[in-house]
């Protein structure tokens, strides 16, 4: 039985991952702003078969919390074997274009937030020598395009830090594991219209899943998506600044 | 960037049936917390779980589409008592493997696991096991009734009693079921004793059936739908009970839930099912079995749900989809009325892979639009073939109508009204609970004056 702490319990991609480590058995600490829906989550969970499921309610931004909240999820889960971050907001990238505060609140929540989140449980797991740190960036972290480089930069950002949290643990034992979804179809992505690239949350959890028991270094999910951004950073810049994508 | 819960889209969508392909305005409930969504534009809605609708009663063309999938959230289940509440957008599929690892099991399942609790309570669906279990709304301890005007009624055998009544079975046009809660059996494991008898004609089959419903908490007959003359109504039964303890190791039970399955991947041109294959198919079928009878030990899974094992199975059928032709007749005519509906398909040439023939038991269920009632059940797929179709539909029609049967409106996608009314005579009772906001294609055609 493994302890997993996830953080953004209530978004469709963290769900889906928690049902099935849930099914296996393992103990779940969750964290999400919207306390109904992470009560039914939790109970949920619990008769799905996780050993046990804490949970509470906490907006990441509220930074300062942060430790504290890791320390209730240790006492609840009588330690840590692993961490899911996965909670984000998917900016609205015209409306960031003309709202300074707006942009900086999207770069909080989707990177600071996540930065500050690591760097308490990296020195955690360090100290224990031992863990498992999962983090959901984005194939829009991997180049900025105008549709969303608000959104992408804060994912780059996450990429960035994970790559080089990943080579500081890894002396300790302990794994950093970054995930980059491609299009997933949820309520987040609710207004897109559909098409073959996208994938369903639970085909992604399986991924992530994987990943995490594997103690993996980056995942694109599907794995096609690590051909697509292949192609995608290779275009020449003087080529990629016409492109309207 | 967050999405209202109402968020309006249309979408094409069919039933299982894949006769009627439409665009609907598609509303989705997220938590069963969500409120009703307002309506915009679209006049009437109708709840939407996993589609598994053979004709036109789970679409609503022209109007709205309720989801109720995301409603997939387990709230509760003490594994000591069996009672299980969870939202009615669960699918059975996800409850059995649940259920089992706990050593219980549901009290009735229909010919797929990949219906929603809320469907099942919809249309009322019935198992393998009617004649000893009645139908699955008997086995409904409660739920929650959303309606259009914000009202959530928490129906039960003692409470809302008629709202209970008119719910179950109710095609989902009394409103929204959020959550239900229900009594599950128990079971000692995943394994069913099996036995499997060939009977060479409709006499044959009322004899086995009486012996075997005595004994075996389930059976359900296979017929040779083409069949004539003498060999009239031969098929097999199969009969089963859940196996004893001794019957398998436990860890079994995620194998079997995990286990790959089979997919028809795209839809053929042409019906693959035709009068060619289903003549090589019904006599191979009949005669794969070289002894008169057979035991065996079969997982849940192929028991209950073969056809699970094989997704999107109903693309076979080609782009112009299929009909699922599904009666009941009372008993005192049922040996007649059967041969009757027998011999007419038969003559016809048209019919399926998987005829079915089954004893209904005397259970009552508490809907009032219940499909199920005292007698013999026959269920049959047909190719939507056009003209020659309807005209076989026509002549079963009045065969169930002579007999005082009826049609099972979750299969149908074509009965007239006269016959929906003559079959279930509540249907006024009915009427005074359906929401306002709420229709579905299949009530408009039903409620047409003939």
């Amino acid at each position: 039985m493994k302890r997993t702490l996830i953080i953004g319990a209530t978004s469709a991609i963290a769900e889906a991952t928690a049902r099935r480590l849930a099914g296996r058995g393992d103990a779940l600490y969750l964290v999400a702003r919207n306390s109904e829906r992470l009560g039914a989550i939790a109970a949920d969970l619990g008769v799905r078969g996780s050993a046990h499921v804490g949970f509470e309610v906490l907006d990441v931004n509220q930074m300062e919390q942060h430790e504290a909240m890791l320390q209730r999820a240790q006492a609840s889960l009588g330690g840590l074997d692993a961490a899911l971050i996965a909670h984000g907001t998917l900016s609205d990238q015209q409306a960031c274009e003309a709202s300074v505060p707006l942009t900086l609140g999207e770069l909080t929540t989707n990177a600071l937030s996540v930065v500050s989140l690591l760097t308490l449980l990296a020195n955690r797991f360090a100290q224990q020598r031992a863990g498992t740190l999962a983090v959901i960036s984005s194939v829009a972290g991997d180049r900025g395009r105008r549709s969303n480089y608000v959104y992408g930069s804060a994912k780059a950002l996450v990429t960035a830090f994970l790559s080089g949290l990943r080579q500081r643990m890894r002396p300790f034992g302990v794994a950093v594991v970054t995930i980059k979804p491609g299009f997933v179809d949820t309520p987040m992505t609710a207004a897109f219209k559909k098409g073959l690239l996208w994938a369903q949350p639970d085909t992604v959890a399986a991924g992530i899943v994987r990943a995490m028991d594997n103690k993996r270094g980056t995942v694109y999910l599907p794995r096609f998506w690590w051909a697509i951004m292949l192609i995608i950073r290779a275009i020449p810049e003087r080529i990629f600044a016409r492109l309207s994508l | 960037m967050t999405v209202a819960a109402d968020a309006m889209r249309a979408r094409v969508v069919s039933s299982w049936g894949n006769v009627i392909r439409a665009p609907h305005a598609i509303y989705t409930l997220r938590t069963r917390q969500d409120r009703f969504p307002q309506l915009t534009g679209a006049a009437t809605v109708l709840p939407f779980g996993n589609g598994r609708s053979y004709g036109d009663s789970c679409l609503n063309v022209g109007g709205a589409l309720l989801q109720t999938r995301g409603l997939d959230h387990f709230i509760h289940f003490d594994r000591a008592t069996g009672r299980l509440a969870c939202e009615a957008g669960v699918l059975l599929s996800d409850i059995l493997p649940i259920a089992l690892a706990a050593g219980w099991f549901l009290p009735v399942v229909p010919g797929t696991a990949f219906v929603t609790v809320g469907g099942a309570i919809a249309n009322d669906v019935h198992g393998k096991n009617h004649h000893r279990a009645g139908t699955f709304g008997c086995h409904v301890c409660r739920f929650e009734l959303l309606r259009s005007n914000g009202e959530r009624l928490i129906c039960a055998p003692d409470a809302h009693v008629r709202w209970f009544e008119a719910t179950i079975g109710g095609l989902g046009l009394t409103g929204v079921v959020t959550w239900a809660e229900l009594q599950l059996r128990r079971i000692a494991g995943p394994w069913m004793d099996l036995e499997t008898i060939r009977f060479g004609s409709v006499a044959e089959f009322f004899g086995l059936c009486a012996a075997s419903d005595r004994d075996f908490e389930y059976t359900v007959a296979w017929i040779d739908c083409l069949a004539r003359g003498k060999r009239l109504g031969r098929g097999l039964l199969q009969r089963a009970n859940h196996a004893g303890p001794d019957g398998a190791p436990r860890q079994v039970v995620s194998e079997l839930v995990h286990a790959r399955r089979k997919m028809v991947p795209f839809v053929p041109p042409v019906s693959l099912i035709n009068s060619l294959s289903l003549r090589a198919f019904n006599t191979l079928y009949y005669h794969w079995q070289r002894a008169p009878q057979r035991r065996s030990v079969q997982d849940f899974r192929r028991f209950f749900f073969p056809l699970d094992a094989i997704l999107h199975w109903n693309r076979l059928y080609g782009p112009r989809g299929f009909y699922q032709y599904q009666c009941v007749v009372p008993n005192e005519v049922a040996r007649d009325a059967t041969r009757e509906l027998l011999a007419t398909i038969a003559s016809s040439g048209l019919g399926s892979f998987l005829a079915v023939l089954k004893r209904f038991g005397s259970g009552r269920s508490p809907g009032m639009l219940s499909f199920p009632m005292e007698g013999v059940t026959l269920a049959l797929d047909f190719p939507n073939s056009g003209a020659g179709i309807d005209r076989l539909f026509t002549r079963l029609d009045a065969i169930v109508a002579g007999a005082h049967g009826r049609v099972y409106p979750a299969k149908d996608g074509r009965m007239p009204a006269s016959l929906f009314r003559s079959g279930f005579p509540r249907w006024r009772e009915f009427e005074q609970y359906i929401d306002p906001a709420m229709s579905s294609s299949f009530w408009r055609r039903v409620m047409q004056h003939a």
